[in-house]
């Protein structure tokens, strides 16, 4: 009887890995797909997004006595805003200079990355805050199979979480479908995949490539800021936390296939929900020692899922 | 010839210097550059791959931790001498990078650099889940009276210094030989043009076997040393910040020159000692010239000097 209530423990802490994952993941391959360039400080713009997050909802909360829910949602629209912008910046002032070149731009990167973290660590500090969940006690979500056989007894916190657990899973959702929308419905996102297509001949047709490439940067650390932003109530902010995502999202983009967005929530989902499953009844560590190996392997030996496309 | 003459009394002439540095230097500054010196041996390693093979690893941290954990572990566990240990750690970096090679050089270009990243990231991750035996990030320290060569103790700080020149000018010596070398000539090609190189009738996967599985073992060499005059076996060596530091040090330096990952190692070396007496966060000084290295000076300085004075070195 011990096993079930693991798994749908594993499951559900799975399911909001799988849902930031998917975001961070997104953001990753969309740069990847327009752009050709593998963005190493990805992770940091997440780390940024939520220690953005702390700062506007402290701020919110101390200066201006918002309650939580304002200035979580004040952080939910500030943070990806403002590492946007930051990443616009930085592409205008870097990864613009060096001509998008693959192996350069992955070395600049690497200093970009480390030039974010070790300012947050100047700026921020190495503690690790927490920013408080907007309605964890208010929406406590009853468990109707659970309190017939009486586990809720037994594991009286499982749930007082979950309610904000759920509602990260749902935003997450909902944020997927809005990108999926500006991409596939919106002009903006015409012109990119246009540019993802065929970069010269967009430029032909006075499609601004620069200026697509810099959005498009822009875009994609937004919405590793926008999952950060969703997991930092879970997860607390800390200058070193954008090392996994960062790894998680490489693995997704790699095994779900460059510039699908299907393909990363698939792979998100399947990568999130084993990761969460392998975590709890093993150790995290093996979980992924196992996925980079199989990273590297699917990239060994099926390289057309992802780098394959530049060739076709 | 005089084509030979002017690298290799340059080259002795630096040899020269860093044995006379023993001599007048302060203990602090002996330490340091003993380190340093093993250090840019690690560089050398990279340098072989990167910056004559055109192959960017980001995975280099896999061979230095090889050799580090090749001796240390069986020195540790098994109470190996070091004349044994030494030996074993060098081969089993060899065969690692043999393994890694075989199987990473089937992609290239960015794949490439995520492969080794990879695989570098599995081998510091099984390094943490082992933690019973290796330790994992708090690692463990080698007993002094093992660490000796020979009956010469490497605990101390001049036989340490004198070691640690005997690594470096070793590895300095076999690059030299190497890349004036045809064999290095090919390597050259491969990483100017492969295709061309290819369609000359060069076996250009053997070659890029070669140059990565020489790599792995001069990083190997320098991993199991530094364990040897340091003492110090820690996973910190296998994380993702050891293989981007030789990678600072051999842009920094000169990608495809012999002396740059000496000169890339020290200056980093004593910009971050000195940055880390300033503040914590002394990596921003290696980001931040990273950043730099790519925008202004991607031959970084050797290369620049290359360029515009010397073309003459090797």
């Amino acid at each position: 009887m011990d096993f079930g209530p693991y798994l749908v423990f594993a499951s559900l802490e799975g399911a909001v890995l799988a849902a930031t994952l998917s975001l961070t993941a997104l953001g990753l391959s969309l740069v990847f797909g327009v752009m050709r360039v593998v963005n190493v400080a990805h992770g940091e713009f997440f780390m940024l997004g939520a220690v953005a997050a702390w700062f506007v909802s402290a701020l919110g909360g101390e200066a201006l006595g918002l309650p939580a829910w304002a200035g979580f949602a004040a952080a939910l629209v500030l943070a990806p805003a403002a590492v946007g912008a930051l990443a616009w910046a930085a592409d205008r002032a870097i990864l613009a200079r060096v001509g998008y070149d693959p192996e350069r731009t992955i070395v600049a990167t690497i200093g970009l990355l480390y030039i974010l973290q070790q300012l947050t660590l100047m700026g921020y500090g190495p503690e690790a805050r927490p920013v408080e969940p907007p309605f964890n006690a208010r929406i406590a979500l009853p468990w109707p199979e659970w309190g017939a056989d009486g586990f809720a007894w037994t594991w009286p916190w499982g749930f007082g979480t979950t309610s904000y657990k759920l509602f990260v899973i749902v935003a997450a959702a909902a944020l997927l479908m809005a990108v999926w929308a500006v991409l596939s419905r919106s002009r903006f996102g015409l012109i990119m995949r246009a540019t993802q297509y065929d970069r010269e001949t967009a430029q032909a047709f006075g499609i601004p490539v620069g200026k697509v490439y810099a959005w498009t940067f822009a875009l994609g650390a937004a919405l590793a800021a926008a999952a950060a932003v969703l997991i930092v109530p879970i997860q607390q902010a800390h200058y070193l936390m954008g090392g996994d995502p960062l790894l998680l999202s490489f693995i997704v983009v790699i095994i779900g296939g460059l510039g699908s967005l299907r393909g990363t929530v698939l792979a998100a989902l399947l990568i999130g929900m084993s990761d969460g499953v392998i975590s709890v009844f093993f150790s995290p560590t093996l979980a992924k020692i196992l996925a980079t190996l199989l990273v590297a392997l699917v990239l060994v030996f099926r390289p057309q899922g992802l780098f394959g496309a530049k060739t076709a | 010839m005089t084509g030979a003459a002017k690298p290799v009394g340059l080259h002795a002439l630096v040899l020269a210097i860093l044995l006379a540095l023993h001599f007048v230097l302060p203990d602090y500054h002996h330490g340091v550059l003993a380190r340093v010196l093993t250090l840019a041996t690690f560089a050398l390693g990279y340098n072989l791959m990167f910056g004559y093979t055109g192959l960017l690893s980001l995975g280099h941290a896999l061979f230095f931790a090889a050799g580090l954990y090749g001796l240390g572990m069986p020195m540790q566990h098994l109470g190996w001498s070091a004349e044994v240990a030494l030996p074993f750690g060098i081969a089993f970096a060899a065969l690692l990078a043999t393994g890694v090679g075989a199987l990473a050089l089937r992609t290239q270009g960015v794949a490439f650099m995520i492969v080794t990243l990879m695989f570098a990231q599995a081998g510091f991750l099984t390094l943490l889940y082992f933690n019973e035996f290796t330790r994992g990030d708090e690692g463990f320290v080698i007993a002094q009276e093992a660490r000796s060569l020979f009956g010469i103790s490497l605990a101390d700080a001049d036989a340490r210094y004198i070691a640690a020149l005997i690594l470096f000018a070793v590895a300095m010596i076999a690059t030299l030989i190497l890349v004036r070398s045809p064999a290095g000539r090919v390597l050259v090609a491969i990483r100017e043009n492969e295709e061309r190189a290819r369609m000359l009738g060069y076996d250009v996967a053997r070659y890029k076997l070669l140059a990565i599985v020489a790599s792995g073992a001069m990083c190997g060499a320098a991993g199991a040393a530094y364990g040897l005059l340091f003492g110090y076996v820690g996973a910190t060596f296998a994380s993702v910040q050891y293989s981007i530091l030789p990678l600072l040090w051999v842009l920094l330096g000169g990608a495809g020159t012999v002396l740059g990952p000496l000169i890339g190692t020290a200056f980093m070396t004593y910009l971050i000692d000195l940055g880390s007496g300033l503040t914590d966060a002394y990596m921003l000084l290696a980001g931040a010239a990273l950043v730099l290295l790519t925008l202004f000076a991607p031959a970084g300085l050797l290369g620049e000097v290359r360029k515009r004075w010397a073309g003459w070195l090797p």
